[in-house]
């Protein structure tokens, strides 16, 4: 397939501002079972719900530049009961409205407590606004994934891992980025978001070498024979039925050279896993490492990495419409 | 139910791409817009169509065959099309099974095309919609066209007639009779789309000739081809019965 820039940063934005929600209401978490100190409502929740919303935001900008007629995309919706794509358009602005309520709740200090639990601790509308959201994210990433994941013929994405991986790597992003972010408005916390920022880096290093794996020992159940119902070990395509090209050949092949494609894969494994691992883990064995500079430094350079596995994870698939297309390959 | 299909007879298409021009020409010029081209007339040109004629070498030099190969929206009975799109513009209509796209609807997502495994669904460039073939649904109900031309117009183009039309549910229609006695078959069965349009294999027609048949063996004469031939005036070879 044609990768599409829209899709890629429709796909990795939107995974990075959902990975920061998690990341900011696991802290919260954390604080409410006091296993962490309290932070500020405004300059951290409130602030980090803010940059959340700024990538949720990039990641719908983006996807508008797929469609052909953007002016209509609220017809988007209509779909939801057969269609992945018409849910993600549902649940992504509802999660983003959820996300404005949490950030919204805590920058007005609506923390009156609703009820009590038995210990008590006070549940307040932050909890709660921040579960449902919790909620959303998780149902964003499914939806998000379940696009691709439930074309069967795609038997590069027709595998739990594309659910798997996409929530993981959404994860790892987000939390590496919170842990940038907690350097600069939550000095206690880094160290905590830089740990599980490594653990689901490692995790998410796990899913996407398992999918590779996967993948690379795909045998396609296509084939010419089956394509043009000819039984016969020879098949050779002569002409696809236009001089020029067509949209057949331009949007189901990524046109790179197979040198590309083998280049390609450990450079988003190094830039996605090895290298934001190893300075995390400097990071912590060092704790005063864990700055701003070096925080963002991995955000940025596992984001630019993800930019690269997300052109893989669509180049990598074959459709096959391609062949009957051949002569193109 | 009906469900309409193309049946495309493999062993008679000759490959002249008639099939390509006269869709093009009907479905271009008709009130859903241009199937928009891009240098139609200079180097590469590329465009839309519903239509294309594929060539396949089968087998290795010198025992080979050339197989043209029209290739087209199937109209699946279970069309993997038309659940993914996000706003209904895709469907499959109940009366007929004609999967069609409503251009006022689609938003250019292109996620039909990714879904569907033949390659059936070109985009137009212009227009920024999904497009593929339409059965010629305006030509096959038109109130306005002479009945026999009520079909589709690839159909009504083939030289060979080597494209049938009509409908796979009734049982006793040509389409079907065609697919029964032919061995028609569909493509990429392993889908599971089922589609409606079928192909009918290449077949080798062959007759066994015995030695005595080449000759009139009830010929009185014994000289076949030496026939009396009468004067203009006189009764014509019918009539005359003495022979
Ligand atoms: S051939 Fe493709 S476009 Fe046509 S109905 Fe089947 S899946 Fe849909
Ligand atoms: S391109 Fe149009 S018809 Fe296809 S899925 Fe998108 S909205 Fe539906």
């Amino acid at each position: 397939m044609r990768p599409a820039f829209s899709v890629i940063f429709l796909t990795t934005l939107i995974g990075a501002g959902q990975g920061l929600f998690l990341a900011l209401y696991t802290g919260q978490l954390y604080a409410f079972f006091d296993l962490l100190p309290a932070q500020d409502s405004r300059s951290f929740y409130a602030a980090g719900s803010a940059v959340s919303l700024a990538f949720l935001g990039g990641g719908l900008i983006a996807s508008f530049f797929h469609l052909g007629h953007p002016e209509r995309a609220w017809r988007s919706a209509a779909q939801w009961r057969t269609s992945w794509l018409s849910r993600e358009v549902i649940v992504l602005p509802a999660f983003m409205g959820m996300v404005l309520l949490y950030g919204g709740a805590h920058w007005f200090g609506w923390n009156t407590p609703l009820f009590e639990l038995p210990g008590g601790r006070h549940v307040d509308p932050t909890l709660i606004l921040g579960a449902v959201a919790t909620l959303l994210c998780f149902m964003l990433f499914v939806c998000t994934a379940m696009i691709y994941a439930c074309l069967r013929f795609l038997q590069e994405w027709h595998t739990p891992l594309t659910v798997i991986n996409y929530t993981l790597l959404g994860g790892a992003s987000g939390f590496v980025l919170a842990s940038a972010f907690s350097a600069i408005a939550a000095p206690q916390l880094p160290g905590f978001y830089a740990g599980w920022a490594i653990i689901l880096t490692a995790l998410a290093f796990l899913g996407r070498t398992a999918s590779l794996v996967r993948n690379a020992r795909l045998r396609p159940k296509s084939s010419t024979r089956t394509a043009i119902g000819i039984k016969h070990p020879h098949i050779v395509q002569k002409s696809p039925g236009a001089m020029g090209g067509s949209f057949n050949t331009r949007e189901f092949f990524h046109g790179k050279s197979r040198a590309f494609m083998r280049a390609i894969k450990p450079a988003f494994l190094l830039t996605v896993f090895v290298i934001p691992l190893t300075l995390l883990a400097m990071g912590m064995a060092n704790p005063s490492m864990l700055g701003a500079a070096l925080l963002s430094a991995t955000f940025i350079l596992q984001y630019l990495g993800l930019l690269a596995e997300r052109w893989f994870f669509f180049a990598e698939a074959k459709h096959p419409q391609n062949l009957y297309y051949q002569c193109v390959s | 139910m009906t469900q309409l299909a193309l049946i495309i007879d493999l062993n008679v298409c000759v490959g002249c791409s008639a099939c390509v021009t006269s869709c093009k020409e009907w479905n271009t010029s008709g009130p859903a817009g241009p199937l928009s081209d891009r240098n139609p007339y200079d180097a590469d040109p590329t465009g839309t169509f519903f239509n294309r004629v594929q060539t396949f070498e089968v087998g290795e030099f010198p025992q080979t065959e050339t197989v043209h190969f029209p290739k087209s929206c199937l109209h699946c009975e279970d069309p993997p099309c038309v659940p993914v799109c996000p706003t209904g513009a895709s469907y499959k209509r109940k009366e007929d099974g004609i999967v069609l796209v409503d251009y006022d609807k689609c938003i250019g997502c292109k996620y039909c095309s990714w879904a569907c495994p033949y390659g059936a669904r070109e985009i137009d460039e212009q227009q920024k919609v999904m497009k593929k073939c339409t059965l010629c649904v305006d030509r096959i109900y038109s109130t306005t066209l002479p009945e026999a031309d009520r079909r589709p117009s690839c159909v009504m183009a083939c030289p060979t007639s080597a494209r049938l039309f009509g409908d796979i549910h009734d049982p006793d229609s040509v389409v079907s009779r065609a697919i029964r006695e032919n061995g028609g078959y569909a493509l990429m069965p392993e889908w599971g789309t089922q589609p409606a349009n079928h192909y009918l294999p290449r077949r080798k027609t062959s007759i066994t000739i015995h030695k005595d048949q080449l000759v009139r063996a009830d010929n009185p004469l014994k000289i076949d081809g030496k026939l009396p031939k009468p004067a203009k005036q006189e009764p014509t070879l019918d009539d005359v019965t003495s022979w």
